[in-house]
């Protein structure tokens, strides 16, 4: 199924055209616009942002489905190249779709999306494609979910943010290298960062109380189970607490099916161990631990209708409670990625510099004598 | 109470590093006490707000919620109550799974507010949470009770040692209060005076929840946040402002509510001046809770109190009588189910208010509010001051109009501008355009609900959007010698067809140039 057609949900205007260029199609985006606000006054364009998303054809309709599943978090234009690599002429379809009647005396949005399949031929000119075809003056996020990294290159200079998601990129160093390349471009938007959100705040809310706050420092062993694609995640969550709490990271060996090393805290050693949790079925995080010099032993991991947290006391008391709180789903965390887009979050740059640190090649960080670099393991464990 | 003794320490508490970036600040843990519990309030708004707190991890780590009412009902009963309100009126459909974490921590005390063995179970309850926990919880009483039992229950609260804060312990108790915080200015002083003998004033959080809508605090992004209005934001440049809230439906099923509070005391007291507030206050040095409610405070102070005598010139009331709404025929206010027949309470009420002061001066602020209008809308309108000269014609065209600045809370917030163009055609011939910015089509986020963002406020002990002491009783003092000069006013009073744009007597009220706008 063609990418526009997937989706629209309720579709008020539809234009195509075979061998089109980016001037037609501009301007048949401006009639639609008129025509259909000409017919529905309380239907008005959204704009909020922009999306390109450069995608293989071939696989857009599975695209499509996730881009449909981000609820209210829609691009108000979503361009949609799709590459055919030996395709020779530019062929378009714009679809305006609403979500719905207004109420009465309300306000219907329209959102607009865009598909121009294209091929090896047009890629020289992608910028003069895709540029008129964006909304002027809004915020532009950028996706390609399919690598064309140099794709990404050509067009960044349409976009303030950069969609990407670490995890699935086959080797978590080359992910965060690439992010921390990207981010000095544009602003970043990792889902892999955004799947460690939930996590990130029940943490802060866990050692929120005054009398806790002091174990932050003096936490002496970071344990995290992820699932087994997602050890970006789960070196960005430790990144995030080395950068938020002044560690000093040294890298990652591997041992067994885990990642294994120190980093230096303050007054102590930081034990820190990335283990794979087979059975998560789904990107992200399964649990995390940390210990305390104290003797302080806190576990957070899913549960049902939240986190599920156990503290064991230094003085041996031990409790559980649950977080509550709603899995977003792998939609949901793409939704946010878009949503993302129009804020700017001060931590995670610091916390990916401190991943990358971790996962460094051999030479640059790897202490004396150290094991084999936990790059090559992982490179070795997916293949 | 013995919890999790010696973990309190004399060193200077350090910052929570893990906090910066995050949208979502930790609220403290807390235990939540909703008296009045099986009341609508409760289920329409507070359950659901809680829930969606739940749902989006926003509620605190260790969260626990006490309903206190007087329906002879047990914890399982309670907890059901809650679930079908939740179903009910939860603006998004239960993730069963947390609604059932949310619900595990719900328990429920019966009785009168003013018996003293509901406050001893309290107590209990709220030290087993405690225990549970292993650590002092913040104790939060949300009074969604009648007016008339507010000074009950913050006196037992407070005989009962549960008003006590124990800062050693960490543990915060604050007190959120429903509107309305009084029917009268000696009521609102005195109702003060019982609560601050109690709690300190820092920690009473009085609701008033159009200060939690975002519509609401844009207006203050919008003002503070551009720069290209605050040089016309004054006395110079501006004509005159209008404030409308203005409902097309009638009292419901609220009568018996409604005959006794009227127009004034429904609006205009609290929700209007609040507004009138935000558009006349001078821009804080920083976005906290002192500073803005310092600046609203000055606002209200500036705006003269009106002698008995000045009443008529400056305030207009009057009922809906029959009429049409929607195409159908509705019956006035005194026809309306449980309204006294011979009720001289005011359905619409509209004020001309000054604010005193160098920025303000001489400019009127028009505040209208009515039910049964000709439609649903709260809006505020600025009015500019004429071009001083006209160099173009005005003869075949509508002409030049003052331009005017439209800040729309409902039902589609946005900003309009008026503006002069020019008709197509040969002739210089101008009419008014509108300019117009619509916030739904610039935003992904849906709003949260005003309760929910009031509550993690008040948890979190932000009282920022909340109404001070000194704000309720400059509010009153406004409004308190209209509500005694209409109370010795005979009936009946002037009526408007319900429907309609309210009653011709506003236009009294009126200085020449000005105009009502166009409900």
């Amino acid at each position: 199924m063609p990418a526009g057609e997937a989706l629209a949900t309720r579709s008020d205007a539809v234009w195509s055209e075979h061998d089109t260029t980016p001037d037609a199609i501009e301007a048949a985006l401006r009639e639609l616009l008129v025509q259909v606000h000409g017919e529905h006054r309380e239907y008005v364009p959204a704009r909020v942002l922009n999306m390109i998303a450069f995608v293989d054809r071939e696989w857009s309709g599975e695209i499509a489905n996730r881009l449909r599943g981000v609820g209210r978090y829609h691009a108000s234009r979503l361009l949609v190249l799709a590459y055919e690599p030996r395709r020779e002429r530019l062929d378009a379809r714009v679809t305006i779709v609403s979500e719905g009647a207004s109420a009465p005396g309300g306000l219907a949005l329209l959102r607009e999306t865009v598909v121009v399949e294209l091929g090896d031929r047009h890629l020289d000119d992608l910028l003069t494609i895709a540029d008129p075809l964006v909304v002027t003056d809004l915020p532009t996020l950028l996706w390609s979910p399919h690598g064309h990294h140099e794709i990404v290159a050509e067009l960044l200079p349409l976009a303030q943010a950069v969609l990407v998601d670490s995890v699935e990129e086959p080797i978590a160093q080359e992910a965060l290298t690439r992010a921390c390349e990207l981010s000095e471009q544009a602003y970043v938007v990792d889902l892999a960062w955004l799947r460690s959100t939930p996590w990130r705040e029940r943490l802060a809310t866990t050692f929120d109380p005054p009398w806790l706050r002091r174990e932050l420092y003096m936490i002496t062993g970071v344990t995290v189970r992820h699932h087994p694609a997602s050890t970006a995640a789960a070196l960005l969550l430790v990144g995030w607490l080395a950068s938020r709490l002044h560690w000093r990271t040294g890298s990652l060996v591997s041992d067994g099916g885990a990642l294994v090393g120190a980093t230096q805290a303050q007054d102590n050693d930081v034990a820190v161990r990335l283990e794979i949790a087979p059975e998560l079925q789904v990107p992200g995080l399964e649990s995390l631990e940390l210990v305390t010099a104290s003797g302080m032993h806190l576990r957070l991991s899913r549960g049902r209708g939240g986190l599920r947290a156990h503290r064991r006391d230094s003085n041996g008391t031990e409790r559980e409670w649950t977080l509550p709180g709603a899995s977003r789903g792998e939609a949901g965390v793409l939704g946010e990625g878009i949503r993302q887009a129009l804020l700017r979050d001060p931590t995670y740059l610091p916390a990916l510099e401190a991943a990358r640190e971790m996962v460094e090649p051999p030479g640059e960080r790897r202490p004396p004598g150290a094991a084999q670099p936990a790059t090559e393991e992982r490179r070795a464990t997916r293949s | 109470m013995a919890v999790a003794a010696g973990r309190p320490t004399d060193e200077p508490v350090p910052e929570n590093p893990l906090t910066a970036g995050l949208e979502r600040l930790p609220v403290p843990p807390t235990s939540l006490v909703i008296f009045g519990a099986t009341g609508d309030l409760a289920k329409r708004k507070l359950l659901p707000a809680l829930y969606n707190l739940a749902y989006e991890g926003a509620l605190p780590a260790h969260f626990h919620l006490v309903g206190v009412a007087r329906k002879d009902i047990g914890d399982d009963e309670y907890r059901r109550e809650c679930e079908d309100a939740i179903r009910r009126f939860s603006r998004r459909k239960p993730d069963e799974d947390v609604l059932k974490s949310l619900l595990d921590n719900v328990r429920y005390v019966a009785g009168s507010f003013d018996d003293e063995t509901v406050y001893s179970e309290l107590c209990t309850v709220l030290d087993q949470f405690e225990q549970e926990a292993g650590e002092a919880l913040n104790r939060a009483f949300y009074l969604s009770t009648a007016p008339s039992f507010f000074p009950v229950i913050v006196e037992r609260l407070g005989s009962s040692g549960l008003a006590r804060a124990d800062h050693e312990q960490h543990r915060e108790v604050r007190v959120i209060i429903e509107k309305p915080f009084g029917t009268s200015l000696e009521e609102a002083r005195e109702l003060n005076r019982r609560v601050l003998s109690i709690f300190e004033e820092s920690q009473v959080y009085r609701i008033d929840h159009y200060l939690g809508k975002e519509t609401v605090q844009n207006m203050l992004a919008f003002r503070f946040a551009n720069g290209m209005f605050e040089p016309l934001w004054n006395r110079n440049y501006i004509e005159s402002v209008q404030i409308t809230a203005a409902e097309d439906i009638g009292i419901g099923s609220r009568a018996d509510y409604y005959d006794k509070a009227g127009a004034l005391r429904d609006l205009i007291q609290n929700h209007m001046l609040q507004l009138l507030c935000h558009i006349a206050m001078e821009p804080p040095v920083h976005f906290a809770a002192e500073e803005v409610r310092n600046e609203k405070v000055k606002v209200l102070e500036a705006i003269p109190e009106p002698t008995l005598t000045q009443v008529p010139e400056i305030a207009v009331r009057a009922q809906y009588g029959p009429g049409h709404a929607g195409g159908e025929d509705v019956p006035g206010y005194l026809e309306e189910e449980g309204v006294p027949p011979d009720s001289t309470t005011e359905t619409y009420a509209a004020l001309r208010l000054e604010v005193d002061n160098w920025r303000w001066a001489g400019v009127p602020f028009y505040l209208r509010t009515g039910k049964r209008l000709a439609r649903k809308i709260t809006e505020i309108a600025v009015t500019l001051k004429p071009v001083p000269h006209l160099a173009f014609s005005q003869a075949g065209s509508l002409g030049v109009q003052p331009n005017q600045l439209v800040l729309t809370l409902q039902p589609n917030e946005g900003v309009s501008l008026l503006l002069g163009a020019k008709i197509p055609g040969t002739r210089m011939s101008i009419r008014p355009v509108k300019m117009e910015f619509l916030y739904g089509t610039a935003f992904l986020s849906q709003s949260p609900e005003a309760y929910e963002r009031l509550i993690t406020d008040a948890m979190r002990g932000d009282p920022t959007l909340f109404t001070r002491n000194d704000e309720v009783e400059a509010q009153w003092r406004i409004c308190d010698p209209i509500v005694k000069a209409w109370a010795r006013t005979p009936g009946p009073l002037p009526q408007y067809p319900a429907g309609s744009q309210g009653p011709n007597e506003a236009e009294q009220l009126l200085r020449e140039a000005d105009h009502w706008r166009a409900i």
